[in-house]
């Protein structure tokens, strides 16, 4: 029996692998240049931010206090340079990052935060049961369509006109918002009242012939005027 | 199953306790195992309606709040002996109830019957939301006039929006039954006519109970009109609804009192 354990290998792997990095490829004046890109950040502040970026000085001849002083210039700014292309590697000190060589141009894919979907407001309402007695229903952003009765002593709230495929027995007010184009239909008119961008008439006012028939009422000029439809 | 059904109307004096009564015990005489819960805390009246009044120990508020358990609460009706009966406080008010304590108690009772019939008080208040809030059905009495029909009408949008099934997307079923029914008044012209107040309503309806002595006297010597006259008018309207109530179809009867000859001749007393 061993008394020692043997002390098990640690093998070194080496792999290689790929990434696609920001090229940055100043342009002299280098203070012009880094006001360019104070204006990108400007805009999107975290525009840089976990993104690698390497520096392209193949465009620009600079010195070595030069190369420091923009590496600097851009670290006060959050960016971080991953490495260096374009210069003799003399150039580099070993604090500086390291020179890269072999880069392949390749599209970019920008994954900014997109932005959410704007849904289109509805601009109808669409109530497909009856409406009961005590319940309000308020909707000013466009017309309402009720598929059963307005029970009496309910009311319905429009912005638009007001459609009601069944009898209007409670309260119906359409184009709050000052719509005075805005028109109430029904398939049977026993109204309590009815209001059209603050014009109203009450059950009592109503002609007795309507009753029980299909009406529209609409406003001309500051009458409300009901008819009979067809 | 159990199934949860309330009664409600929204107006007083239409008939609600004196329906739930009476289905309750013709639920109990085609078999089924049926609980009438009173929750009219404060004015109580279906112990007298069962004639339970002299037996009432403890109640719906005392089990609410723990004070007693179910089973000492809970009085067995002497004439069926699947028909039970848990009254209300008459001494506290609908403020009592809360809505943990009644959903502990109508779970309980589920386990323990076949029907639950919640004995709603009239308004549209705590007493009645919290009567509809567990119901799978409901049962709305309608009188033949205005007023009551615009009640119910308020009564179903509460029972559409307010209850725990409305909330979790699915429907209360809903019937509607008009007692104090009339058809020499509604040939008259007197009443809404059947068909004007189902139009109104758009619900279903359970039955129609006649107007009739037959009620007003069975509540007063303590029974469920379907118990004390079962071959009147009103007991065989009430017997039909609550075999329609268990699924059956039957058709529906517009019911009348038939008069003796003295009667016809002398049914109204000039003023």
């Amino acid at each position: 029996m061993d008394a020692i354990a043997e002390p098990s290998r640690q093998l070194v792997r080496m792999r290689g692998r790929s990434y696609v990095a920001f090229v940055f490829s100043p342009a002299v004046p280098i203070v012009g240049w880094l006001e360019e890109i104070d204006a990108t950040l400007a805009r999107s502040p975290n525009f840089f931010v976990g993104k690698p970026v390497v520096l392209d000085l193949s465009a620009v001849d600079l010195s070595q206090t030069a190369i420091a002083h923009l590496i600097g210039n851009l670290e006060q700014r959050n960016i971080r340079v991953l490495g260096i292309e374009g210069v003799e590697a003399a150039y580099l000190t070993a604090k500086m990052p390291p020179l890269l060589t072999g880069g392949r141009p390749c599209g970019l894919t920008l994954d900014e935060p997109k932005k959410p979907e704007v849904k289109p407001r509805p601009m109808s309402l669409l109530l497909e049961s009856p409406v009961r007695s005590g319940q309000s229903v308020i909707f000013t952003e466009g017309d309402v369509t009720v598929l059963g009765s307005v029970g009496s002593g309910a009311e319905i709230v429009a912005g638009g006109s007001i459609h009601i495929y069944g009898t209007l027995r409670g309260r119906a007010m359409a184009g709050v918002n000052g719509n005075s184009a805005a028109r109430i239909y029904c398939q049977k008119i026993e109204a309590e009242l009815l209001a059209i961008d603050g014009y109203y008439q009450t059950a009592e006012e109503i002609d007795g012939a309507l009753r029980n028939r299909p009406a529209q009422a609409w406003l001309e000029g500051d009458i409300m005027k009901i008819t009979p439809l067809n | 199953m159990a199934k949860v059904l309330v009664v409600t109307s929204g107006k007083g004096g239409v008939g609600k306790t004196t329906s739930t009564a009476a289905l309750g015990a013709a639920l109990a005489q085609a078999g089924e195992k049926v609980v009438v819960v009173d929750f009219d805390v404060g004015l109580r009246n279906l112990d007298l309606v069962l004639g339970a009044e002299r037996r009432v120990v403890f109640d719906l508020i005392n089990v609410v709040q723990g004070v007693a358990k179910l089973s000492q609460a809970l009085i067995r009706d002497k004439r069926l002996d699947n028909l039970w009966l848990l009254p209300a406080s008459q001494t506290r008010d609908k403020d009592a109830l809360t809505d943990d304590g009644v959903r502990s108690v109508i779970a309980e009772l589920r386990t323990k019957f076949d029907w639950i019939l919640c004995d709603s008080p009239a308004g549209i208040e705590r007493g009645a939301t919290l009567a509809m809030r567990y119901a799978d059905e409901a049962v709305i009495v309608t009188n033949p006039e205005v007023s009551s029909v615009r009640d119910s009408d308020r009564i179903i949008g509460m029972l559409d929006s307010k209850t725990v099934k409305a909330e979790r997307g699915e429907r209360v079923e809903k019937h509607i039954l008009i007692t104090r029914y009339d058809s020499g008044r509604a040939a008259r012209g007197e009443m809404l006519s059947i068909e004007d107040i189902l139009e109104i309503l758009a619900t279903p309806l359970l039955g129609i109970i006649p107007e009739s002595q037959d009620v007003l006297r069975a509540s007063n010597v303590g029974s469920p009109v379907t118990l004390n006259n079962a071959a009147s008018a009103p007991a065989r309207a009430y017997t039909d609804a609550a075999r329609r109530l268990m699924g059956e179809t039957i058709t529906m009867m517009v019911p009348s009192e038939r008069k003796g000859l003295m009667n016809r001749l002398l049914g109204r007393r000039a003023a």
